[in-house]
């Protein structure tokens, strides 16, 4: 069989252009001479084809074969993705370090799932049930945390006239369907899905879950739900990989898909040294069992970077389906922008924004509607979810630039980060004035029903404190602290302990890591207890706050965050012993 | 198959047209040799496209003509001899030594652009790397195989405190070391600084040094910090040596490309930088690492003045993004006339946590650094109200803070130009410093620490 081929006429960085290619269709795969690089069409003009080349084109010339494979950009799904590190198009880098050593070689052709190791599939079905897209098949235990559901791949049903369990590899036949016309499909574990068409499901739900993320101004002040989008953008140095990483190690997820996208190659070496160490604080495994990781670091080809969101999604959307919640976090999407505009600039097209093109808004917007909770396809009714967490690096920090403001508009969930407070070091630099998470009321059932009543009027007086202290902070510059009213300096160590004690939380020390919603609820309760007990105390224009800060519980308060989870009698018996405590100056 | 054209069409700036061509590849290099002339002049192209073919000249297009011109493609990629005989030469923009002695004899060829390191076989960075100096040592640890980057401003001493990293700057454990040192669009009075100032010391024995002055061709200013690299990387992992790269000025660097991009006629990005600048500057920085089951190591001190001391220019923006920390210089420090100006506040080394403590250098490093950091932050609060509300208004503590504030620029950061400070000392001076507060405002350091060091 002769394949199909073009012929290159012009190189330009990743953009290679190809004529005969009348053959060709919108995004489909293609071989770039007889090296293989892999590239993408991604515009077509008669039998001209603009290619985007995911391998460094250095050496390429005019004149040169492009093979066509009849192939859209697709990942491989199936069990084996787990505990898996991919390059931008899914290739596995551990096999491109054997194939080419430690430097990434070119045209390199492994596949991202391991075609040889056997899984034991246990079937949920038999001979002669009947089937349709989405319903599971049966089960393979991919790792300890996770059992991969084989689910029939989409526009496929019809009854099960064949079904082997046992030992099998991804490429063996599992069993067959017998469609209503009597064609016979053969499925396998291995699945392809495009990685720019979303992944169908049943029906978008509205997402009422909290993703327990275990750092307490994202839980407290601005939750995530389960099946929501958030964004951090803010300037380097401000800690938005931290953050990313303390989601992704401690959040309440089955399956983490982290992307990282344009990023250094010594973060992601520690990602990979670290997960397989850490303990997922749920459920006491390696971190590593429930992770995909997908690296593409800033020296990788600028077009692989533009794939591996996509790619990093399809794989997230995968497991949704089997009804487990995921969250994927992409680090950064700015860089992911800047490859579009690089391809952009490169197909001369006419520019928006800061040499953005176009579109930008519209790729933006179809990436974060990606996330979702959602029903799944087949007849059991399983619910998945698919939040996704995306780092902005806006330059110099300027919120205003085109990737911050496309994001915000279909990001609900907005965790800005701070230069001024990393530089006071004080961590998670998230600002809580700027911040914002439109999902406050969606989860605020769980809050009341789950951890306490007041758990949300809790919240919200916080909020206030911290607004208000802006405000007064401002005033204490301009005129002194004298100026203020017993009242508003009340508010000023209220808040003051809110910031310390509570927002401020050290990501790199095992017990301060994570706190649980309910420990998060007491420690903010006996923080605030400063404030509605102190309410009655300091009515009078007397009122000596040395001897406020002077009382041995505010030594407590301090030390609040290293009591242990489920030592609730301790944290009840604080709260009283402030109150007790500060009404004694009266 | 090498083929002569003589069919160059056009001229601008650096970049020229040349048609009829034919198998001509993306990134070859191109020789152009002009009517009249004898020597030929180098290039690469850019962009190749059937029958035309546009090359960007590493040469001044001084005097170049279309007529009669000629164009000859080598059919290979710009690659570097390399050599251990390099260590101890000067050589420039094209790889030529310029140091009036004979071309080197190379022991293989590399490609000048490199591959990416697969980060899977990255091996995480957590040495210590001695640079002499207090306030990177002690307080902005530099650990092999890290890229770190100079913020300075024009008119700060950037560049001799460059030349006495490089001077001084060695590995503990008494590894093979080398430094490989690039200039790009230095004025030659900094270029022979750097040059005498090697070979004075005696440095040069272990150090390459690549040289581009501002008056030679903008377009090596591109190359020569790829030159550096791959002469770093063969040093490293094919000779087992620790290689410090110090690159200055990248501002230059970036300057550069903004040229060539514009002549190109390419949409611009950010104040008229190419797009692509990011993924540029990162195929520079991306270069230091370390790699699983090789001795070596590249860590890498890029230098670069922002344009205004301003640090959300592009140029320190971007690199910042892709380094890990930044040494940021002070004005106020340098008119202070303390040198090296480092200012302590916004300086950060994202990777010295794993580089420090014991074992590493110190136990109490962690501790001590912490303490130096936080009080130097708390005393320059207190100037700053003593400034507003008056010096009477301070309370003793904060007395004793403002107080340590002056000592801790005085002493810690003040440092001569040849005083090379071990670790020991810096942490000794340090304590020496911590003295000056009292004691229960040391609540960073371990009760233990305090006992056995602070003397």
């Amino acid at each position: 069989m002769s394949e199909e081929k073009g012929t290159i006429i012009k190189v330009s960085g990743p953009l290679v252009v190809a004529s005969g290619m009348k053959h060709a269709k919108m995004y489909e795969v293609v071989n770039v001479s007889d090296q293989r690089l892999v590239g993408e069409v991604i515009e077509l003009n008669g039998d001209e084809a603009s290619i985007q080349v995911y391998e460094e084109t250095g050496g390429i010339g005019p004149g040169e074969p492009v093979y066509l494979t009849g192939q859209t950009l697709s990942v491989e799904l199936g069990p084996g993705l787990l505990e898996s590190i991919y390059d931008g198009i899914q290739r596995p880098l551990a096999l491109i370090e054997k194939a080419s050593g430690s430097f990434i070689g070119r045209g390199i052709s492994v596949p991202g799932i391991d075609r040889k190791k056997k899984w034991e599939f246990k079937p949920t079905v038999a001979n002669g049930d009947t089937v349709g897209e989405g319903d599971v098949l049966g089960e393979v235990q991919e790792t300890t945390l996770i059992s991969h559901k084989i689910m029939v791949p989409a526009d496929i049903g019809g009854k099960i006239s064949e079904i082997h369990s046992g030992e099998k590899t991804v490429e063996d036949v599992v069993a067959v369907i017998e469609g209503d016309d009597g064609h016979k499909h053969k499925i396998t574990m291995l699945q392809k899905w495009p990685i720019r068409i979303p992944r169908k499901d049943a029906g978008k739900r509205v997402p009422r879950e909290p993703l327990i993320t275990g750092t307490r101004i994202l839980d407290t002040l601005f939750p995530l739900s389960k099946g929501g989008a958030g964004c951090i953008p803010g300037p380097f140095g401000a800690g938005k990989t931290v953050t990313q990483q303390t989601v992704a190690k401690y959040c309440d997820a089955q399956v983490i898909v982290y992307v990282g996208c344009g990023e250094r190659g010594n973060e992601m070496t520690d990602v990979l040294m670290e997960f397989p160490e850490l303990k997922d604080p749920n459920t006491g495994e390696p971190l590593m069992k429930r992770t995909v990781l997908i690296a593409n670091t800033s020296n990788m080809p600028v077009a692989a970077r533009e794939a591996s969101v996509y790619t990093g999604i399809t794989i997230a959307e995968y497991y949704r389906d089997m009804g487990y919640n995921v969250a994927l976090m992409a680090d950064s999407t700015s860089r992911w922008a800047e490859a579009m505009r690089e391809m952009s600039g490169r197909l001369e097209e006419m520019p928006g924004e800061e040499g953005y093109p176009a579109y930008l808004g519209s790729r933006t917007a179809g990436f974060y509607e990606r996330a979702g909770a959602v029903e799944c396809l087949g007849s059991d009714d399983r619910v998945g979810s698919l939040t996704v967490i995306g780092a902005v690096s806006p330059p110099g920090g300027d919120l205003s630039e085109p990737v911050t403001q496309n994001t915000l508009r279909v990001t609900k969930v907005f965790w800005g980060l701070d230069a001024n407070l990393a530089r006071r070091r004080h961590f998670p630099a998230i600002n809580w004035l700027t911040s914002y998470s439109l999902y406050d009321e969606n989860v605020s059932a769980h809050w009341t029903k789950d951890v306490a009543e007041d758990s949300m009027s809790l919240r919200n007086d916080a909020m206030r404190l911290l607004q208000e202290e802006s405000k007064l902070e401002e005033i204490v510059r301009l005129v002194g602290m004298d100026a203020l009213s017993p009242k508003e300096r009340l508010i000023l160590e209220t808040a003051k302990s809110i910031r310390e004690d509570f927002l401020f939380q050290n990501a790199f020390d095992p017990v301060d890591a994570y706190t649980s919603l309910k420990k998060q609820y007491w420690m903010l309760k006996c923080i605030m207890a400063i404030y509605y007990a102190g309410q009655d105390v300091v009515d009078n224009e007397e009122f000596d706050f040395n001897a406020l800060k002077k009382l041995s519980v505010m030594e407590k308060i301090v030390k609040v965050k290293d009591i242990k989870d489920g030592k609730w009698d301790y944290f009840e018996k604080l709260e009283k012993e402030v109150q007790t405590a500060i009404r004694s100056l009266k | 198959m090498q083929k002569e054209y003589k069919s160059v069409t056009s001229i601008a700036g650096p970049l020229l047209v040349v048609e009829g061509v034919e198998g001509v590849k993306y990134e070859e290099l191109v020789e152009i040799k002009m009517p009249g002339e004898k020597g030929v002049r180098l290039g690469k192209v850019l962009e190749a496209a059937e029958g035309r073919a546009l090359v960007q000249l590493f040469e001044s297009p001084q005097g170049a003509v279309t007529e009669g011109a000629k164009a000859r493609f080598l059919g290979e990629t710009m690659k570097l001899g390399v050599s251990i005989d390099m260590l101890g030469r000067v050589f420039n923009g094209s790889g030529k030594p310029t140091d009036g002695r004979p071309e080197i004899i190379p022991e293989k060829r590399l490609d000048i652009s490199g591959a990416a390191i697969n980060p899977y076989s990255r091996d995480y960075p957590n040495d210590f790397f001695q640079t002499g100096i207090s306030t990177i040592d002690a307080l902005n640890t530099l650990v092999r195989g890290q890229k770190l980057p100079i913020f300075s401003g024009s008119g700060l001493p950037h560049n001799r405190m460059a030349a006495q990293i490089a001077r001084q700057a060695k590995v503990k454990d008494g590894s093979d070391f080398a430094v490989v040192f690039a200039a790009m669009g230095v004025t030659f009075e900094e270029a022979q600084f750097f040059q005498s100032e090697f070979e004075k010391t005696g440095a040069i024995e272990k150090a390459v040094l690549f040289l581009n002055t501002a008056d030679d061709p903008v377009v090596e200013r591109i190359a020569i910090p790829r030159l550096a690299l791959t002469t770093a990387e063969y040093l490293a992992y094919e000779k087992d040596m620790h290689v410090l790269v110090v690159l200055t000025d990248l501002t230059n660097y970036a300057e550069a490309l903004r040229e060539v991009s514009a002549a190109r006629k390419e949409v611009p990005g950010r104040r008229g930088y190419p797009g692509y600048l990011y993924t540029d500057l990162a195929t520079i920085y991306e270069r230091a690492g370390r790699i699983k089951g090789k001795n070596g190591s590249i860590t890498q001190i890029p230098i670069l003045t922002m344009p205004e001391d301003d640090i959300t220019h592009p140029i320190p923006d971007l690199t910042g993004y892709i380094t890990e920390g930044q040494i940021v210089m002070s004005r106020e420090l340098h008119r202070k006339g303390i040198y090296p100006p480092v200012d302590v506040l916004p300086s950060l080394s994202r990777l010295k946590d794993k580089g420090i403590g014991e074992g590493k250098t110190r136990e109490d490093h962690s501790g001590v650094m912490n303490q130096l950091y936080a009080s130097y932050a708390r005393g320059n609060d207190v100037r700053e109200l003593a400034v507003i509300l008056g010096e009477a208004a301070l309370d003793e503590t904060d007395r004793a803070y403002m107080k340590f504030a002056v000592a801790f620029e005085d002493k810690f950061i003040r440092q001569g130009e040849h005083e090379d400070r071990d670790i020991e000392d810096s942490l000794n001076l340090g304590w020496e410093l911590l003295k000056i507060l009292p004691k229960a405002e040391l609540k960073r350091v371990k009760e233990e620490h305090i006992e056995k060091y602070m003397k």
